[in-house]
């Protein structure tokens, strides 16, 4: 690893890792929302920088133009005045917080035990997005399809709710 | 030098400026990053400073004006002028306003425009980089403008504001389905996410344009420049900005050279729009002419740079002459036009593509035995 893979891979893992703290100290709701982005936005920077471009861009795409935009909209449309997280964070939550992280601790630990890590990227960069691509219509094509019809079903659901209100008014 | 697998644009720097090789070792990668970086900032600037004169004089002509006429022949100067008045104006940040949202916002709608510029290819091998997923690329990027934009609606602290940046946000998350179906028509027909691979492709006479390759491509033609309005909240689709409703919508406190900076960024868009609406469907680069494109040599970089940045100015003519013949269209009508026309239509002509591609794989229409030997 050259001064300069070592220099991006940290000044990366920092954008992914620093705005997460961040998020759990500022005050304000919508800032720890635009934090989460610049953590999401790190971690799209470790795939790239993984060699994994086209999971890379995926990850902008989806997280970064779709759901934190979302997020954040529903953020705005449900907050009329600044709310601070201190006002959020009541004491009768600490019990369902600490249960909650300790499980979520607990995963990750097990996870990160089990995998076997490969320390170093491949030294060539290869295209991956044909790879994905055949993958996805041969041997993963049943979870596919499945997504597809998950994704379909949340669709008609939104449909739905959405229309009763409409006529209940 | 270090090998890099960037584009080969790096290496032309490299030939231009020698004494590149001649600096230490370390300083290498940070220079290459700062000549590869400036390439696009000019290249937006220059297109900002253009842009927004023959905004002005498109309009005026239309209006049957003269537009401005006081500095430079022709009021050339006007934009120039205006920018040193922006540079001079006092830097204001409402008292009320989310202060580090507020800075960040333009900036964050600036980098959204600089990192579309990177994988535009302007000749074979002018482009910054040639990533092998470029399209998929563009459409991932495009979206990070918006978050500039919505930070500054919210940072404002000003109703107006926070109502043109959810406008635009409802709006754009509805508009990237049609824009990413057109994508996947595109990518069906050339078969390669690269943007150099999808221009080389619609080498040869005009008719290999992916326009012309079946007959609905034009329907995805026509709703990719709709879709792209839309995207770029120009009129008639400028509910965000909606000046008779929103005062300005997401900038209306925006003054100086923030102000200008979403400006620029905005006409950066617009020509990346544009740009890519020539890549896409009418053959990048090349002419269409098969013995203009096949000369070498610096004439020949100058033809097909010139063929790019003609096609551009054209569309964004196009633009100009939409927003100032067509009224503002309403927020239902905008979502009505975004869901019940251009996606189903948008659908029908990708199924149609795709199978015009399985029974009829290559050139389309040259395939069929029109014009013999014309092809590539």
């Amino acid at each position: 690893m050259s001064f300069y893979e070592g220099l991006l891979f940290y000044l990366l893992a920092a954008t992914a890792v620093l705005p997460g703290v961040m998020i759990l100290f500022s005050r304000d709701i919508v800032h720890a929302a635009f934090w989460l982005l610049a953590s999401l936005a790190g971690v799209a920077g470790l795939y790239l920088y993984l060699g994994a471009d086209f999971l890379g861009f995926t990850q902008v795409m989806i997280y970064i133009g779709g759901i934190m935009i979302l997020i954040i909209f529903g953020l705005m449309v449900t907050h009329k005045q600044k709310i601070s997280l201190s006002q959020l964070a009541q004491k009768r939550l600490l019990v369902p917080a600490v249960i909650t992280g300790g499980i979520i601790l607990t995963a990750l630990l097990y996870v990160i035990n089990k995998t076997t890590w490969k320390p170093t990227a491949s030294e060539e960069m290869e295209p991956t997005s044909a790879d994905i691509g055949y993958l996805l219509m041969s041997d993963y094509l049943l979870p596919f399809e499945i997504a597809s019809i998950v994704l379909l079903v949340g669709l008609v659901g939104g449909v739905y709710i959405a229309r009763r209100k409409e006529r209940e008014a | 030098m270090p090998e890099t697998t960037t584009g080969a644009l790096i290496y032309q720097i490299l030939e231009l400026l020698p004494f590149l090789k001649e600096l230490p070792e370390f300083l290498h990668i940070p220079m290459l990053m700062f000549v590869t970086g400036l390439i696009p900032v000019t290249v937006i600037s220059l297109v900002g400073l253009v842009g927004v004169y023959m905004e002005r004089k498109v309009s005026a002509f239309m209006q049957i004006r003269l537009g401005p006429m006081e500095y430079g022949p022709w009021g050339t100067l006007q934009t120039l002028a205006d920018g040193i008045k922006l540079m001079g104006k006092e830097d204001i940040i409402p008292r009320e306003a989310d202060k580090p949202l507020f800075i960040l916002a333009p900036i964050a709608a600036f980098v959204g425009v600089f990192l579309l510029f990177i994988a535009i290819p302007f000749d074979r091998d002018i482009i910054v980089v040639d990533l092998n997923v470029g399209i998929f690329y563009l459409a991932a990027v495009a979206s990070i403008e918006v978050v500039g934009i919505i930070m500054a609606g919210w940072a404002s602290n000003n109703k107006w504001s926070l109502l043109g940046a959810m406008r635009e946000a409802a709006q754009v998350v509805a508009y990237e389905i049609p824009v990413g179906i057109c994508l996947v028509t595109v990518v069906i027909v050339s078969g390669s996410f690269s943007m150099v691979d999808i221009v080389e492709e619609q080498k040869g006479l005009f008719l290999n344009w992916f326009i012309f390759r079946n007959p609905v491509m034009w329907v995805v033609f026509i709703a990719f420049i709709i879709a792209s309005l839309a995207e770029l909240k120009r009129a008639p689709f400028d509910l965000p900005e909606a000046e008779s409703e929103l005062v300005s919508g997401f900038h209306t406190e925006y003054s100086g050279m923030r102000f200008s900076i979403f400006f620029i960024a905005e006409y950066g868009a617009m020509f990346v729009a544009s740009a890519l609406i020539a890549i896409l469907f009418l053959g990048g680069y090349y002419t269409g002419i098969p013995f203009l494109d096949n000369i070498d040599g610096i004439l020949g970089i100058l033809i097909r740079v010139g063929a790019l940045f003609g096609k551009a100015f054209a569309f964004l003519f196009l633009q100009m002459w939409i927003r100032w013949t067509l009224p503002r269209i309403r927020l239902d009508q905008m979502f009505y036009l975004c869901y019940k026309v251009l996606v189903p239509f948008g659908f029908v002509a990708m199924i149609i593509t795709a199978f015009w591609q399985m029974v009829l794989p290559g050139d389309g229409f040259m395939s069929l035995g029109w014009a013999p030997g014309l092809g590539k």
